[in-house]
């Protein structure tokens, strides 16, 4: 039946897989290239959209330290509960050291303290040292990243970017990247919302000693259980307060917004049923006294106690904006940093910029496009033509992959589908070459092009594969943008294969018959033979 | 069209000395400039902060020297232009860490009074991070060379493996040589620049590899310098394509990529060249001074097919006996 002989040779397997995969280039790429609405799209690198990118480290030695100011107050408090009397109270990074008067208390301070999981207590007469066994350390380090991570998250969440992206990175750094950020000011407060810690506390002014505080030293002031604190809004002004907090902001429920009798932005809190117990037993006993509102080591404010204050509400009040107020408010939600973070690299493109950059690949990807297609055909003719359909269907297909995947499109990652579009083109090159070279020693049509292919096949494989292994070895030790050059390559060889190897022979299957009868290897190979 | 229409094998193995005495003079030249000039690593691998600035019209360079002159901060700093005379980067050995005050802000500030202009870039790398990188750096183009090595050992021989990467090594060495001369500033990208550098050369060199291997099995007991000559000029219309439409596009990349991907387009148009030539000029030649032996590899590939056809054969046994 030689109709169905002939459907048969024009529906190849291999026109048919090439087919497919053009199809499902085209329906995937569409969205990306078109920028359609609906559709998995590539997202654009930091670098091609603008953005921020940064690499943050986590100060966790500090929350170790802060561990052992919490051990320490915590010994203070249980020896004025049991009326043990406490000669000297110091700490360091390290222990606290406490000397007692009685050494016969050290047992109980020692029962106290076995409490507290991951202590190591040490008497030696009268002195009792504590500190924190390496397993507790450890914890508390872990502690403090994973909390930041998760409290930057959640303030950034809060702050209306689309998608940012907040991950651990190694042991101990946070990766902290926003997309479509337009402006300087925007930035920065990006910024000053991930390392603001946030920490709210209510400390008890000591009334008896602060008239005399500006003559005090810090030393004076420990020596009574003090601390000096400024006034966040004229550094000139001190208060003298009590060290050991008497509220801080873990038991804060919410947080927002409001406005005082004059229209001036202030931040109302709510505090838990632990902390409005605490708050309106204090103020209750503390009326004609006054409670400073402690944020970040700044005092914003010092009202009067005049009743006892119930509820457990509270305002924050001071000069700031209502943009201020608000990034406040969310920070205060979000919970406090346990411990301070710092840059380890910043990377923050304009998005003028990443359009130069978009504008100026672009560019070279189309002059390189024009000058190989323009070549092929100049030195190929027909089979040129081929290898061109095959590299269309190549850059379509890692367009559709990369969207598919929601990869992310870096410059180098331009400059990858740049390269692909010179290496793509190597295998329809090896391939002809083979091809002409049985051409000339006169083998027939059919012969040339099954061998060709076949022959040709295994440098081109070999080739691919190591290039393949760099790729690979790019992606896995690359970071950020040069990631993204290893995934445009690695698709691109891998789509080569498809559309280079499968997809041409796929086509000269079909047209086989037609070059045969017209015998004419200028027109369909370049070659005069 | 044709560039190469000779069937006649060109006599390359027979310039192969002259070829390795040039090799050898590109590689101590490239590495008596890598010791004595060194490489000008950028922030990535240095640490350091850059600052990309855009005026509207030309940068007023030495009026900015001397607004940032008045903040510590910018001390050691150098401005210097990028790509066009309305683009300056400001380059500085150091970085701040705090996260609030921003570097980006402060020079925002400081330039102020000095014209229209557009802060569009800041990097910032710090010392612990750019040793990092630098270290991941080395490891992954060691990773790939050994990869690389155990991959075509497995697919040829170890000499032609042993060839290949020396071929590699010499690539590198001469484009980090070249780098080093253009003072061309080495950051990630050209890290991956000389990466693909790696896959490519290997390329070229696997083309031609691929072409003496089959020639050894198809051919019996022609020498073997003749056989390298042979398959080089027939695979020569190839080698020159392919390195053409590549070098196009890697033209137009440094061309018209602008000046963020000039390092890495520097970086990949000679290593194309010296890519091309090696596979040609270097690792064929080495195949000979490893003293590989065609008639050796071919009674190996009889034994190891004879062997293959053995086992087919028992096993056809075995399964016909238990049926």
């Amino acid at each position: 039946m030689p109709l169905l002989e002939s459907m048969r040779m024009k529906l190849n397997y291999r026109i048919v897989i090439f087919a497919l995969s053009i199809v499902f280039g085209i329906f995937f790429s569409a969205p990306s290239l078109l920028q359609l609405e609906s559709g998995k799209k590539i997202t654009l690198g930091l670098d091609l959209q603008g953005g921020l990118h940064m690499l943050l480290g986590v100060k966790s030695e500090e929350a170790v330290t802060s561990r052992i100011k919490s051990i320490a107050a915590s010994v203070k408090n249980f020896g004025e509960k049991k009326d043990i009397l406490i000669d000297t109270l110091a700490f360091d990074e390290n222990r606290v050291v406490v000397t007692l008067l009685d050494k016969d208390e050290a047992k109980n301070i020692q029962t106290f303290m076995s409490e507290i999981k991951g202590t190591i207590v040490s008497v030696n007469g009268a002195e009792v040292s504590i500190s924190l066994d390496e397993q507790e350390i450890a914890r508390t380090k872990e502690q403090a990243i994973s909390q930041a991570i998760e409290t930057i998250r959640n303030r950034l969440d809060q702050f209306g970017l689309s998608e940012p992206v907040v991950a651990r990175q190694g042991e101990d750094k946070i990766l902290v990247e926003l997309a479509g950020i337009k402006s300087a000011e925007d930035e920065q407060r990006a910024r000053e919302l991930i390392s603001r810690a946030a920490k709210l506390e209510l400390m008890a002014v000591d009334e008896e000693r602060t008239a005399r505080v500006n003559s005090m030293s810090t030393t004076d002031a420990a020596s009574y259980g003090d601390v000096i604190l400024e006034d966040v809004n004229n550094p000139q002004i001190k208060y003298l307060v009590k060290e050991i907090p008497v509220l801080d902001g873990s038991m804060l429920t919410d947080a927002y917004v409001g406005f005082n009798e004059n229209n001036r932005p202030l931040i109302n809190f709510t505090l838990n049923a632990e902390g409005a117990g605490i708050f309106g037993d204090f103020t209750g006993r503390s009326v004609g006294k006054r409670l400073a509102v402690v944020l970040d080591g700044k005092v914003y404010s010092a009202p009067n106690i005049n009743e006892r204050i119930g509820g457990g509400s509270g305002q924050i009040s001071g000069s700031y904006s209502v943009l201020e107020a608000k990034d406040l408010a969310i920070a205060l939600r979000s919970g406090s940093l346990l411990a301070p973070i710092y840059v380890m690299e910043k990377r923050s493109v304009g998005p003028s910029l990443g359009a130069d950059s978009i504008e100026a690949s672009m560019i070279a990807l189309i002059g390189g496009f024009v000058m190989v297609v323009a070549f092929m055909v100049v030195y190929y003719r027909v089979a040129g033509v081929i290898a061109n359909i095959a590299l269309v269907a190549n850059l379509l297909l890692i367009i559709a992959v990369m969207s598919l995947f929601g990869a992310t499109l870096t410059l180098p990652g331009m400059a990858g589908i740049v390269l692909t579009v010179g290496m793509a083109v190597d295998a329809n090159v090896i391939i002809s070459e083979r091809i002409r070279e049985l051409l000339r020693e006169g083998v027939s049509m059919h012969k040339a092009i099954e061998e060709g292919y076949s022959n040709a096949m295994r440098a081109i494989l070999d080739a691919n594969i190591t290039t393949l292994i760099a790729a690979v070895v790019l992606y896995a030790y690359g970071t950020g943008a040069v990631k993204g050059f290893a995934i445009t390559i690695s698709i691109g060889i891998l789509a080569s294969m498809l559309t280079a190897i499968l997809g041409t022979h796929g086509i000269y299957q079909i047209l086989e018959k037609k070059i045969q009868k017209s015998k004419n290897n200028l027109f369909w190979f370049g070659i005069k033979a | 069209m044709e560039f190469f229409k000779q069937t006649k094998a060109l006599a390359f193995m027979g310039k192969s000395k002259i070829a390795m005495l040039v090799s050898m003079i590109l590689i101590v030249a490239s590495y008596a400039i890598l010791a004595t000039k060194g490489l000008n690593y950028g922030v990535d691998f240095a640490g350091g902060t850059i600052i990309q600035v855009k005026y509207g019209s030309a940068a007023p360079i030495d009026e900015m020297r001397e607004k940032l002159k008045s903040n510590s901060l910018f001390d050691g700093a150098s401005i210097t232009e990028f790509g066009s005379s309305d683009e300056v980067v400001i380059r500085m050995k150091t970085t701040t860490s705090d996260v609030s005050v921003d570097i980006g802000d402060v020079t925002r500030e400081a330039l102020k009074g000095t014209g229209e202009y557009e802060i569009r870039r800041v990097d910032i790398v710090g010392p612990k991070v750019g040793s990092e990188l630098k270290e991941k750096g080395i490891t992954s183009l060691i990773l790939a060379i050994v990869g690389i090595l155990i991959y075509v050992a497995f697919r040829f021989e170890w000499r032609f493996a042993t060839a290949s990467v020396l071929a590699l090594v010499h690539d590198v060495s001469i484009a980090l040589g070249a780098i080093s001369l253009a003072s061309i500033e080495v950051n990630l990208d050209v890290l991956a620049a000389l990466l693909t550098l790696l896959g490519y050369s290997l390329n070229d060199t696997i083309i031609v590899f691929d072409r003496i291997r089959e020639s050894i099995t198809e051919s019996k007991d022609i020498d073997f310098a003749k056989m390298i000559d042979e398959s080089i000029t027939k695979t020569l219309s190839r080698t020159t394509l392919t390195s053409l439409t590549t070098l196009f596009v890697v033209f137009t990349l440094f061309v018209w990529g602008g000046e963020i991907i000039h390092a890495f387009a520097f970086t990949l148009l000679v290593g194309i060249l010296i890519g091309t030539y090696s596979s040609i000029f270097v690792a064929s030649p080495l195949l000979i001074l490893f003293g590989f032996n065609a008639k050796d590899y071919q009674n190996k590939l009889a034994e190891k097919t004879k062997r293959e056809a053995e086992k087919e054969r028992m096993r056809a046994q075995f399964e016909s006996g238990v049926m």
